[in-house]
């Protein structure tokens, strides 16, 4: 039998880029697609993937459930658990076209769902956090099912392959977001699975990384006290419910949360102007501190965050054109987007570079 | 010659260019790695975006980019020229041993890393704008000199300069007062005499750039080297 993700542990390499529009004006992805061929050998084709925002307007109120399935067992399973606690408005599978580079792959399928009123006032649980919780439970007790994209109006999709053949493969060409990323993978040794390909998202929030973070264990031991399960050994899922756990249940702005991810050294803190902020943050959240190499790139309903490990271990390049923000590990993926690029910027270690739409265009 | 590199993959570039003999120009480059490593007495002009590690081990040939490069550029470089008229990402000149890598703009993080030098091999840096943390980290040999020209009002180099350095000499056009170096490193502003040994360099690059080499020269520069007295015995952990 082959090995899953969870049941092997493995480092990787990667790139990363994406595009935003401050306007909200969307966009085909065809482009965001272009920006990963320059950057062709920092993957070696055992993951990519894609997540983008905006992309289901005709049912931006509802949860869209992205899902791979083994099988239509688990496929049966799983929905028989969805109709106990959600309207199912829409249940489909995700078109994708035949690719030569592409194989076997699961059943993938896309719900459009809401969770019960008379469940929620049951067991007394926002929607989100009920969303969240059906995910986790999902994932850990339905075999054969993983949900890999759980939040409104955006989706990921990924799959085992290079990121230019995964793009064609889920037919990205007809979706329009206001802004896309895109990851290709350079696990060292994998088992070849889907759901190890990033993005890796909950809810709206998803996380492309280049890196491989050495906290590991430090985080996944301080986010599972709170619910979250980590099933998969890789770090970036654990980066992933970080950022859920620090946003969406604590409260902290993008800015708070990337200073409890990538700290300042305590030996530059004393320094800095919001010094007794940052103090703060770091003695709360110490065990979130994300230590090792890594580039990440959070997506969330209406904006992007690009942020470096403190020690900058991995490149990042921004760049703007227009109403456009572009974000990748390297410049010729961005120019790969866009030839006339203004404002090229390397970020510093540990500064996030945060976009957003414009209020009322998403 | 001239090479056109769209659609090309990094091996293709390569080759193509180890079969023209002479001066090359590439051109619509987008990001192909590793162009003309190990490459000695020739010219070659780029424009587009050059991949990372551009002129690794380059041995004596002189590359010109039109505009920004990526990363590790001149990675253990050997001998020889890189132009780039405009921003470089990181580890520029990494481990870098001898030949010349002049920046316009402004250089990412650890400029310098692991620069080396040896008997008649002396590397020089020169970055006209500003650079990232850990400017010359593990600096072992050579000369980086740092001219600070950028407007952007940033600091001349982010944190952690001169982390781990042991050899060579660093020079910053500019009196460092908001700059932290480690104590195993002295800065001293740079006399008439250390400044002679720069002038050549200086005014090359303001040739390449267009910038005014008097002017630049009578500003102050500091100097740091490493203190023999007292050096990097451990840096990270006690073992």
């Amino acid at each position: 039998m082959k090995l899953k993700e969870g049941q092997v542990r493995i480092p990787s390499g990667c790139a990363i880029s994406a595009v935003i529009s401050r306007d909200g004006n969307r966009m085909t992805g065809e482009k965001i697609i272009e920006s990963m061929r320059p950057m062709h050998d920092r993957s070696n084709g055992l993951g990519g993937g894609f997540a983008a925002y905006g992309i289901y307007p005709e049912y931006k109120d509802f949860y869209a459930l992205h899902i791979f399935y083994d099988d239509n067992t688990s496929r049966h399973e799983c929905e028989q658990f969805l109709k106990e606690g959600f309207e199912i408005v829409r249940a489909e599978n995700i078109p994708t076209r035949k690719h030569k580079n592409i194989t076997d792959e699961p059943l993938i399928w896309r719900y459009f769902v809401n969770p019960l009123a008379s469940v929620l006032a049951r067991v007394q649980l926002d929607e989100k956090e009920y969303m969240a919780c059906t995910v986790m439970k999902i994932n850990t007790e339905v075999k054969g099912a993983y949900v890999f994209s759980s939040g409104k109006n955006m989706g990921a999709f990924k799959a085992v392959g290079f990121p230019e053949d995964v793009g064609e493969f889920y037919r990205l060409e007809e979706y329009e977001a206001y802004s896309w990323t895109a990851h290709g993978r350079y696990p060292t040794n994998t088992p070849g699975w889907w759901g190890g390909a990033h993005p890796f998202g909950l809810l709206d929030y998803t996380i492309v990384h280049n890196g491989e973070i050495s906290s590991y264990d430090a985080n996944r031991r301080f986010i599972e006290m709170f619910g979250y399960k980590c099933t998969l050994q890789t770090d970036t899922e654990v980066i992933t419910y970080i950022a859920d756990y620090l946003i969406r249940k604590q409260g902290l702005t993008l800015e708070e949360a990337a200073s409890v991810i990538a700290a300042p050294f305590w030996s530059s803190i004393e320094e800095r102007e919001d010094k007794d902020v940052l103090k703060y943050l770091r003695c709360v959240y110490s065990s979130l501190l994300i230590t090792g190499p890594f580039s990440i790139i959070l997506g969330f309903n209406g904006g992007l965050m690009a942020l470096n490990d403190r020690l900058k271990l991995r490149s990042m390049v921004t760049a703007e054109k227009d109403d456009k923000v572009y974000m990748a590990s390297e410049e010729a993926a961005i120019v790969a987007m866009e030839p006339n690029i203004k404002n090229v910027y390397s970020p510093a270690g540990g500064e996030p570079v945060i976009v957003r739409v414009k209020e009322g265009a998403y | 010659m001239t090479i056109n590199a769209s659609g090309l993959d990094f091996k293709e570039l390569n080759e193509q260019l180890r079969n023209i003999e002479g001066d090359v120009e590439i051109t619509g480059c987008m990001g192909q790695r590793f162009i003309a490593a190990g490459m000695s007495d020739r010219k070659i002009d780029i424009s587009g975006i050059p991949g990372n590690a551009l002129g690794a081990y380059l041995n004596g040939a002189t590359i010109t980019v039109l505009g920004n490069a990526q990363d590790a550029v001149g990675d253990t470089m050997n001998d020889g020229s890189i132009i780039i008229n405009g921003n470089i990402g990181d580890a520029a000149g990494y481990a870098m041993r001898g030949g010349e890598i002049y920046i316009k703009g402004n250089a990412g993080y650890r400029a310098g890393i692991h620069m080396k030098a040896y008997k008649e091999k002396h590397p020089t840096l020169i970055i006209g704008g500003r650079t990232g943390s850990f400017l010359g980290e593990y600096q072992a040999g050579g000369t980086i000199i740092v001219l600070g020209l950028h407007q952007d009002g940033k600091n001349i180099v982010g944190n952690y300069p001169c982390t781990g350095m042991h050899g060579g000499k660093l020079f910053l056009r500019s009196d460092c007062k908001d700059i932290k170096f480690p104590q195993q490193v002295t800065a001293h502003k740079a006399t008439d005499q250390e400044k002679d040994e720069i002038r050549n360099i200086v005014e090359e690059f303001c040739k390449k750039f267009g910038f005014n080499a008097d002017e630049i020269m009578n500003s102050d520069f500091t100097v740091v080297l490493p203190d023999s007295k007292n050096p990097f015995k451990q840096m990270y952990v006690a073992n």
